[in-house]
This record gives structure tokens, sequence and C-alpha cells, in this order.
């Protein structure tokens, strides 16, 4: 249990926020952050546990937009039923496009390249299928009621929000704890070896998919329950795609809190240019993409692993200020011939 | 009743847009060719190029054909800065990191031109802009014409380059075995940087060639590259033939599907082709191997 100690903590302290701001604009930027640190905790099991990059998280955030969306305007369901079919049709793009290209062995910039089409094709028939609502999009009428899942107040959207991170903090943590999570990691660090060593790399991966599709449809549906719109450009977009898979590289892929330490400081970084120079467009995505350039540069393991190898250099230096301790006996040379 | 000479027409345009696809295609499929990567920013940098060629004529009146001399090696010099001082160091020899980088990269130069120059499109009204061929039996722009037969030269030219000069045996051997080229003395860094620069100089000339029937705009490029991608990977990464003929050939399908189906849905066919390719025969029509 130890393990899940500093989520509990972080969720915590998260979650007095509210208590502390009241203001709309702070919350709105928090809910807003965590929800892309939801999409990109949904990315880092795919791309940092398990090394595949996906360009197209786009698919699994416009599915469970779209699902959530199309469910209670066209078929009267429950949103909070339509938000759980929202995930589960999700997940299921994940896997149908797992499937397929992990089938046909696509690695690399090869699997990129076919995430980014599959997310290219749905946008294009979003913006003209009748039922997406074509290049208007959809609308999903307000109905401030919490069986709607619709609250005046942002503080409970932000709990909300709050909770499915954790969730999915929770799921990053026993995926590193777990054999799965462990085969998952093999298959990363090198495919062919795992696969030598039993591991079903196939089988493997195309679960990490299928789970980090979920999540980040689970952002999807919150947006579309959020903002009560979802178009084709936003839901498919390719804006969505790059910061799911910005925040965890930034924080750090492949770390339980990579993807939340990412969100915080790159939305941050893009409100802080806007404030100080108005709201100029592109500023921000500038901004994005200097990070990420320069993270990989600097470090290639992200902030959370920036910060624990200057924990590592801090105690090494207080190690060598102190007095040295007596040298051990040397070792005895070895002669050869 | 479907007249052959307005299927043909529909042909021969599809052939012209084709042959520039093919253009932003060559220099994708070269750099992946050698770094064994795809690049995301060649979208961003056809942008720039449009958006140079188009100042280029705004502010000093320089014909786009003429200013193709000068962008050429300005895009190949930034291009050989990009990968040099940027991408290699960046990356730590890492492909996956490669790709992330040039990902940045595309998103850094695309919003700065969103910055700086808004999301407006912007076009240039060429003397000759409107003038057609006439065939007889159909017209063609005189500008895509021009086009067409440039990228030819190019190619040309680039074949010259790669198959005469020590710089091109010295990527080709590159291409072929990185650590063997790297044993023989062949500085792999300053490679890897030409190639970039030739890729980049590809997508300046087809800017060039672009302007006078296109436009310039933040997110322009990014059309053409989900394209080029395609070519790519159907002509096989790093096919040099494979570009232009899978470029030829999707500018065919692109505007046959558009005439048959309407334009969203010809895209939607391309990506079709695209994923079929990748999951059926990732190598491509003419590559060698995956």
């Amino acid at each position: 249990m130890k393990a899940f100690v500093p989520i509990a903590v972080v969720i915590a302290a998260l979650a007095a926020v509210p208590l502390v701001v009241q203001s709309n604009v702070v919350l709105n930027f928090l809910v807003v952050a965590l929800m892309i640190a939801l999409a990109g905790a949904g990315w880092n099991i795919l791309g940092g546990y398990g090394g595949q990059y996906s360009f197209g998280n786009a698919a699994f955030f416009g599915t469970g937009a779209y699902a959530t969306a199309i469910l209670q305007l066209h078929y009267g369901v429950n949103a909070w039923l339509g938000f759980c079919a929202g995930i589960a049709a999700g997940a299921a793009v994940g896997a149908i496009i797992g499937a397929l290209a992990f089938r046909a062995g696509l690695r690399s910039s090869y699997f990129a390249l076919v995430t980014l089409a599959f997310a290219e094709v749905l946008r294009i028939l979003a913006s003209v299928a009748p039922i997406t609502g074509a290049g208007v999009g959809l609308l999903i009428k307000l109905d401030l009621r919490a069986q709607s899942f619709q609250f005046q107040s942002r503080a409970i959207f932000y709990l909300i929000i709050l909770a499915l991170l954790a969730a999915a903090l929770v799921i990053a943590q026993l995926l590193e704890r777990s054999r799965f999570g462990a085969w998952l990691i093999a298959v990363r660090e090198n495919e062919d070896a795992a696969e030598a060593l039993g591991v079903d790399a196939f089988a493997v991966k195309l679960g990490a998919m299928t789970l980090s599709a979920a999540v980040t449809a689970a952002a999807g549906c919150f947006y579309a329950q959020y903002f009560l719109f979802i178009d084709a450009g936003i839901g498919y977009g390719t804006w969505i795609s790059v910061e799911a898979l910005l925040t965890p590289i930034i924080g750090g892929a492949g770390t339980v809190f990579g993807p939340l330490v990412g969100a915080l400081v790159v939305k941050s970084l893009g409100e802080g240019a806007k404030l100080i120079t108005g709201d100029v467009p592109g500023l921000d995505l500038m901004i994005y993409g200097a990070m990420l350039v320069l993270v990989i540069g600097f470090a290639p393991r992200g902030l959370v692993g920036a910060f624990t190898d200057a924990r590592v250099f801090v105690a090494r230096r207080v190690m060598a200020a102190r007095p040295p301790r007596p040298p051990r006996a040397p070792v005895e040379e070895t002669t050869h011939g | 009743m479907l007249s052959p000479l307005i299927l043909i027409t529909a042909v021969l345009n599809g052939l012209m847009t084709g042959a520039v696809y093919a253009l932003v295609a060559l220099g994708l499929t070269l750099i992946y060719g050698v770094l064994h990567i795809i690049n995301f920013a060649h979208g961003a940098l056809l942008s720039a190029a449009l958006f140079a060629a188009f100042f280029a004529y705004q502010q000093l009146g320089l014909d786009p054909y003429l200013a193709a001399l000068a962008l050429a090696p300005a895009f190949f010099a930034l291009g050989y800065a990009l990968q040099r001082f940027i991408i290699g160091p960046a990356s730590h020899g890492d492909d996956r990191n490669m790709l992330l980088v040039t990902l940045g990269l595309a998103v850094l130069i695309e919003n700065a031109l969103l910055y700086a120059f808004r999301a407006n499109t912007r076009t240039i009204d060429l003397p000759y802009g409107f003038r057609s061929l006439d065939l007889g039996f159909t017209f063609l722009a005189v500008p895509r014409v021009i086009a067409f037969a440039a990228v030819f030269l190019v190619a040309l030219a680039l074949w010259a380059i790669m198959a005469l000069t020590d710089t091109g045996k010295a990527i080709r051997a590159v291409a072929k075995e990185k650590l063997g080229a790297e044993l023989a003395g062949i500085d792999v860094a300053h490679v890897y940087a030409m190639t970039f620069g030739l890729g980049t100089a590809c997508v300046a000339i087809a800017a060039c060639l672009l302007i006078p029937t296109y436009y310039a705009n933040p997110s322009a490029g990014n059309a053409f590259v989900l394209v080029a991608f395609t070519i790519v990977v159907l002509g096989g990464m790093g096919s040099v033939p494979g570009a232009l003929i899978g470029g030829l050939l999707i500018g065919v399908v692109e505007s046959l599907a558009g005439f048959f189906f309407g334009e969203s849905l010809g895209q939607v066919g391309i990506f079709l082709i695209f994923i079929a390719v990748l999951l059926v025969r990732p190598r491509g029509l003419f590559g060698a191997s995956a």
C-alpha cells in the first residue's frame, strides 16, 4: 500500500484547492489541465510504459466525446450511462486499431503514421456524417441536474475530473507493480528479446492499447459533458493527439506522475504567456513545441526524471561534503600470464 | 452521360496535382531512406516555404519560379542546420526521440507562423496566373503545367546528385550501412544533415511551384504532407521512383474520387489506401524492406 501514498497525498492536496480558491477562471484552468493530464495518462500507458508512440490519440478522445453526446441526443440515454458507453467505445476503437496495426507488425514511424491516419479518417468522416452533426457539431442540451451529469458549480466538475485522474494514476501504479506491466516494459526495451523470453508481445501491446484508449476516451467523454459541445476539429483534431503525447513526454514518460506534472507545467506556461502578451493565437502551442524539443534534448526522462536525477545529484554532493570514510583495504591485483 | 473527355481532363488534372505531391513526398522519402524516421516537420516547413515564396513576390516582386532558385539553397541551409544543431543532438541517437523532436518542431514552426502572420490566407496574383493551355478538348492551367515539368527536372537533378557526386555516394552509403559508412570515414552527422537539407530544399521548390495556384497559410502544408505520407508508404519508404509514381497515382486517384464522390470523401479514399497499404504491405509497392 505504501506505493499508493504519494498518489493519495497529491490527490488530497488537489482536492483541497476548491476550498481555498473560488475563482472560476482558476478552476476552469485546472479542470482543463487535469482533463489533458487524463488524456496524457492514457497515452502514457501504451507510449510511456510500452514504447509505442501513438500520434493519433484523438481517435479515442473523439470517439468517447461523440459516443457520449450521440447516445444522449439521439437515443435519450442517461448521461452517466453515456459516459461509461463512451469509454467502452473508445476502448473498442483502440482495440480495433491496435489489433490491425500490431498484427501487421507496425513499429516506430509506421505505428505513429497509422494511428495518425486513423484519427484523420475519423475526423473527416465526423465532419461529413449526419449523425455527428457534420460540419456544425453536436450541442448537448443544457439541463443542470446531477442525473444529467451537468452542474452549475465548476468545483463539482473539478472533483469529478480529479477522481477520474486519481483512477488513472492508480491504474499506472498498479501497472508498474504488475506482471503485465513488467511484460509491457520488457516489450518497450526490446521487443524481440521479450518475445524470446516467452512474452506474447502482440497480446501485451493490444491490452495496453485498449486500456490506453479507454483512459483517453474518458477525457473525451468529460470534455463533452463539461463544454456540452463537440465537433470534428475538437474531437478528432490533431491538437488533442499532440497534447496527449506532449504532457507525459514533458512530465516523464513511463512514470506515474509524468502526465500530471507535464499537464500542469505545460498549461501554466501556455496560460502565463497568454497573460503576458495578450491572447495571440499560436503562442501557447509555440511554447509547447519548444518545450517538447528542449525536454527531449536536455531531460530525456522528462521533468520527473530530471527531478529524480537532481535529487541523486544533491545527495551525492552532500555525501561528498562529509569527511571521507577510511579507505578499504586495496584489492590484491592478479597478474595474468 | 459521362464524356470520356471529362474523365481525361480529370486524369490530367490529377497528374499535375500528383506531380507536386510527388515532389513533397520525394523530400520525405529521401529523409526516411537515410535517417529511417518520418519527418513530421515536413508540413510545417512547407507552410514556411509557402510564406517565403509569398513574401518574395509581394515584397520583392520576385517571380515564384525565380524565387525557387534562391529559396531552395536557403531552405537547404535551414534543413541542414535543423538536423545538425537541433534534431540530431536533441534526439541522442534514438529513433523515437527523433520522431518526437520533428513533431515538436512541427508544432513550433506552424504556430510561430500563426503567431507572426495570423490565420489569414494569402494568395498572389501573377500576370499569367490564369492563363491556360488549349489542348483542343480541354484547358490546362499554365502554372500547373510548369509545375508538372519542373518536378521532373528536380527529380532528375536529385538523381544526378545521388548518382554522380561524392556527397550522393556518401548518402547512399549511410542509407545502406550506417556503421560501415562511419568506419569508412564518412561523417554520418554531416550526411544526415545534408539529406535533411536536400529534403527541405524539395519542399521549398514545391512551395514555389504551388504558390501561383495555391495559398500561404500557417497550416497550408499539412494537407500536402498527409498525402505525402500516403505516397511515401505506397511507393515504399526511401524509394525515389516509388515517390514519383506513387505521387502521380495518388493525384489521379484523388482527382477521380473527388470527381465521383465529392471532395471530402476523395480524401478519405486516400487515407483508406494509406491504411490498407500500411497494414497489408508496409514496405510499399517499390520498397525493398519494411
